[in-house]
């Protein structure tokens, strides 16, 4: 939101929230073209494809929305793309094989698991070097920071569990088991829960982050669909605290939870194997990457409808939209 | 710049973890791990030196990992790896486990001797694994309630291998079978597979393994292989003796399946969706070679202990055993879907990959084989069909 907020005052907007979708850019990054394409908010197709670094999978906005991070996983290196040339500026060190990452509020560190190192690396994006590294679990993936910059949490797939790590002691504080394979973590708009899916578990979990204990399992069911192939992957929570989205892989559906009650009250089916999530900065639309269909599809919050796909690169993985 | 960074954390965190995390309060989970010398058979083809530590190299990565959470949760796993040399008597091994107060024990054997081990007297109060062997006899009639497999069964290969084939439509068979006893019990599992999923055994061919198939094969394929009329040449040659020498000379342009061409497995090096590229990649760190498959049922089984000590916070045997046996175990092995036990044979289930030598063709069990429970089900011995009485 605050990057909306940035973002349109720099563009003279005068009423953040009556500014239209149109005015977003989409981003995607397709993990075997080695691209990223840009999606235009208004027309909803692609108007640009661009060349990045290989094997690009976690993608996310500087906090001013300048920039965008791609983590070339292949390339061991986080590329710094800029978003009005749309060239790479520079590389930051990543550590190996860095799949997903998390930016801390002060826009200054970068949260990054190197899955096949069990690190986490934390780099000082200004001063474009690795600032420490924590030791976590096998198969580190998830990342989130929470709102007030004290948590700094990362999720490994074979250790299942959450670690805690306090950004000011930069180190582990404590650790939360969840359900097996924990892909994506995110925090709710003012940081008392955590939002955890488990991919062979086929759960989300939701932790109080004061108790860092699992406060509840969100379990799933699609008629139809076999339950070993309901796998959460990617979470988005709307910021006004009423839904939480969650990509549910290869079943092919996004579900739609209620995030006070832990219902879940929809599933709408996308695209094959879906996998990340990203909410336009007004917060109507939300994009979703399907990695095996190979597009985008784009669900209207407020009718909670499927409007439209988008076709995109080969195997989409990342999304960040930009107000 | 990452190596030297690296160094010092982990240093600092192996200090800074040594207090907490290995003072006395940290519990010991020990697992053995048994497995036999066996003699190698002067197999034709000589190109793959089969490596001496196939198995164990699983199991070392696999007390590795539940280290790794292990560390957080004050619980450490020991591995006890016992070889019996050829002339030994493995069943001597594992009397010895049992009186050093082993309680889990992964056996490495082939054939039905871990049937055997987990009837002694000694072997009713373990937990035993068979990661060695994949005979359909230890799922059934000499099945036992203290066993359990990790690597799939002769049935679910085959099972696996007749979904893909009758999804080709490649429904007519030649079967041309070795002449050990493996190659026969492969066989049979072959015919079986194929009453089930709409395929037929159109004639059936023996290779006498006489010759030395690299002089003769092409002379002696093309005879072998005349006859009806068939879409797929099926091979039972479990040991490797001939079934190479199929392809490109057979009578007819047909593709080879079954022990060799393509071939179905719990594990293959091509295998690298869901992960497997992470499991792939930490085993040839850990190893200095490639995953094998009985590296990866090893793996598995000492996987599930560490799942099961991890999900009842508890490092004691009984309880581990019961969670392992129980309705919500569930674990992750790098196939796409959450595996678990079968209540009626002991058998994990689990997705078989069906690969040609440098490129996996696809995983089954295929789309549209519908099974009430779970479509993994659909491979190997149902629970209708099981012939297991002893559980």
């Amino acid at each position: 939101m605050r990057t909306f907020l940035l973002a349109a005052l720099l563009a003279g907007c005068a009423i953040p929230a009556a500014v239209p979708a149109w005015a977003e850019t989409i981003y995607v990054s397709n993990e075997k073209d080695n691209t990223l394409s840009i999606i235009d908010g208004a027309t909803l197709t692609v108007k640009e494809t661009v060349k990045v670094g290989r094997r690009p999978r976690g993608i996310t906005l500087s906090t001013d929305g300048k920039l965008l991070y791609i983590c070339a996983s292949d390339d061991d290196t986080v590329q710094v793309m800029d978003l009005a040339t749309k060239k790479i500026l520079h590389d930051l060190p990543s550590g190996e094989d860095p799949e997903l990452f998390a930016l801390h509020p002060d826009g200054k560190q970068l949260f990054i698991a190197n899955e096949e190192s069990n690190v986490v690396t934390v780099v000082d994006v200004p001063g474009r070097k690795v600032a420490y590294q924590v030791d976590v679990g096998v198969e580190p993936e998830g990342m989130a920071v929470s709102p007030d910059g004290k948590w700094a949490v990362n999720t490994s797939e074979t250790t299942n569990m959450v670690h805690w790590i306090d950004t000011e002691k930069r180190s582990i504080v404590d650790n939360t088991l969840v359900d097996a394979r924990p892909r994506y973590a995110q925090f709710s708009q003012d940081g008392s829960r955590l939002w955890v899916s488990a991919e062979i578990g086929g759960t989300v979990s939701v932790i109080d982050t004061a108790t860092r204990q699992v406060a509840k399992t969100i379990g799933f069911k699609i008629k139809g669909v076999a339950k070993d192939k309901i796998q959460p992957v990617g979470v988005k929570l709307t910021d006004d605290g009423r839904y939480a989205f969650v990509a549910l892989g290869p079943a092919n559906h996004v579900a739609v939870v209620d995030a006070k009650t832990f219902e879940v009250k929809d599933y709408l089916l996308v695209g094959r194997r879906v996998w990340q999530l990203d909410l336009s900065p007004d917060q109507k639309r939300l994009y979703t990457t399907n990695g095996v269909s190979g597009d985008v599809s784009v669900i209207d919050v407020d009718s909670l409808k499927v409007v439209k796909s988008i076709k995109v690169g080969r195997y989409p993985w990342g999304v960040a939209v930009k107000g | 710049m990452r190596l030297f960074l690296l160094i010092p954390s982990l240093l600092a965190g192996w200090l800074a973890a040594t207090p907490a995390a290995f003072s006395q309060d940290v519990a010991t989970v020990r697992i053995a791990y048994l497995t036999q010398e066996v003699e190698h058979p002067p197999a034709l083809s000589n190109l793959d030196e089969p490596p001496s530590d196939e198995g164990l190299a699983g199991a070392r990565l696999a007390i590795a990992d539940n280290d790794s959470t292990g560390r957080f949760l004050k619980q450490r796993f020991e591995l006890d790896a016992v070889t019996v040399p050829i002339d030994g008597d493995p069943a001597d091994a594992l009397r010895e486990l049992a009186g050093q107060g082993h309680r889990i024990v992964v056996l490495d054997l082939p054939g039905d001797a871990a049937g055997q081990l987990a009837r002694l007297p000694e072997a009713a109060n373990l937990l035993l694994f068979n990661a060695g062997s994949t005979d359909d006899a230890l799922r059934n009639e000499a099945c036992a309630p203290n066993l359990l497999h990790t690597m799939p069964s002769r049935a679910m290969l085959a099972d696996a291998l007749a979904q893909y084939l009758a999804v080709k439509r490649w429904t007519k068979w030649l079967l041309v079978t070795g002449p050990r006893p493996e190659d026969k019990l492969y066989a049979a599992a072959v015919k079986r597979a194929a009453k089930r999923f709409g395929a037929e055994v159109v004639e059936e061919k023996t290779w006498t393994g006489e010759h030395d198939a690299r002089r003769t094969a092409q002379a002696e394929i093309p005879v072998l292989t005349q006859g009806k009329r068939h879409d797929v040449v099926i091979v039972a040659d479990e040991i490797g003796d001939f079934g190479d020498y199929m392809m490109y000379r057979t009578w007819e342009p047909r593709p080879v399946a079954g022990t060799q061409g393509l071939v179905p497995t719990n594990w293959h090096r091509a295998h690298e969706a869901w992960g497997a590229a992470q499991l792939q990649s930490r085993f040839k760190t850990s190893a200095q070679r490639l995953m094998l498959p009985r590296d990866h049922a090893v793996w598995a089984a000492i996987r599930a202990v560490g799942e099961a000590a991890t999900r009842t916070r508890s490092t004691d045997p009984s309880a581990l055993t019961a969670y392992i046996k129980g309705p919500d175990f569930n674990l992750a092995a790098f196939k796409g879907v959450p595996l678990s036990f079968r209540s009626w044979d002991g058998q994990l289930r689990q997705p078989v990959l069906v690969a040609a030598d440098r490129s996996l063709v696809t995983v089954s069990p295929q789309e549209g084989f519908l099974h009430p429970k779970t479509e993994l089900d659909s491979l190997g011995y149902d629970q209708p069909e099981t012939g297991c009485r002893q559980r």
